[in-house]
């Protein structure tokens, strides 16, 4: 039962990884890539993760394999939050069918770049 | 413990492929990104990827330990990613600073 449960867990946990470095190449600009990366990438690392809790079946890894999921729940929300601003504010340019950006003219005010 | 079944040890063979081809289409992206800030986000997501490999790897091969790198080198991405951000936004106010300077000069003149 474990064993199908890990075999499961690390397919899915590889094939969303995969989808996050799919999408880190395909799509079209910084802060929609930064989408990609942040979600698939957390979402594939916590199902291998939980894949090794549910292996080994022992408290001391299961304790160990849940402190990797918090610090990765914890730090991918702040990182992503500063890279977007430091990105932003850097002058990205944005997608061409970007049609709302709230933060126009804050940021910049005189300089039309984008 | 060394992955003993047959499905365990095939789909960590899987994983393990699967993970590598995703750290290689990150690191293309990383020599491709056309801006400072597509590069950051391409070395952060190659950390993370660097994560799950390890807990994968702990399976396949039976060792516990790798857990244990795989906490350490989440926080040391995080600092990485962090300090990498700092950088790059102290730069553009730099940049934005000597942009409005260089505007006054030229309007006293």
């Amino acid at each position: 039962m474990n064993e199908i449960l890990t075999a499961l867990l690390l397919v899915l946990g590889s094939l969303f990884s995969f989808v996050a470095a799919l999408g880190m190449l395909r799509l079209p600009d910084t802060v929609i890539r930064m989408h990609a990366a942040t979600k698939a990438g957390t979402l594939g690392a916590g199902l291998i993760l939980i894949a090794d809790a549910f292996f080994y079946a022992e408290l001391g890894i299961t304790l160990r394999a849940l402190a990797a999921i918090t610090f990765l729940l914890l730090t991918a929300p702040v990182a992503a939050h500063l890279i977007g601003r430091a990105a932003y504010y850097s002058g990205i340019r944005l997608w061409k069918k970007t049609w709302i950006d709230q933060l126009k003219d804050r940021y910049h005010p005189g300089q039309t770049k984008r | 413990m060394v992955a003993e079944s047959s499905l365990v040890i095939f789909a960590g063979r899987f994983a393990l492929v699967v993970l590598l081809v995703s750290i290689f289409l990150a690191l293309v992206r990383l020599i491709k990104g056309p801006d400072a800030a597509d590069r950051i986000v391409a070395l952060d997501l190659v950390s993370v990827l660097i994560v799950a490999f390890l807990a994968a790897y702990s399976i396949f091969s039976g060792e516990t330990s790798f857990l244990d790198v795989a906490i350490g080198y989440v926080l040391i991405a995080f600092l990485g990613t962090v300090a990498l951000a700092r950088f790059l936004m102290r730069s553009a106010i730099r940049r934005s600073e000597n942009a409005n300077l260089a505007d006054e000069a030229s309007n006293n003149e």
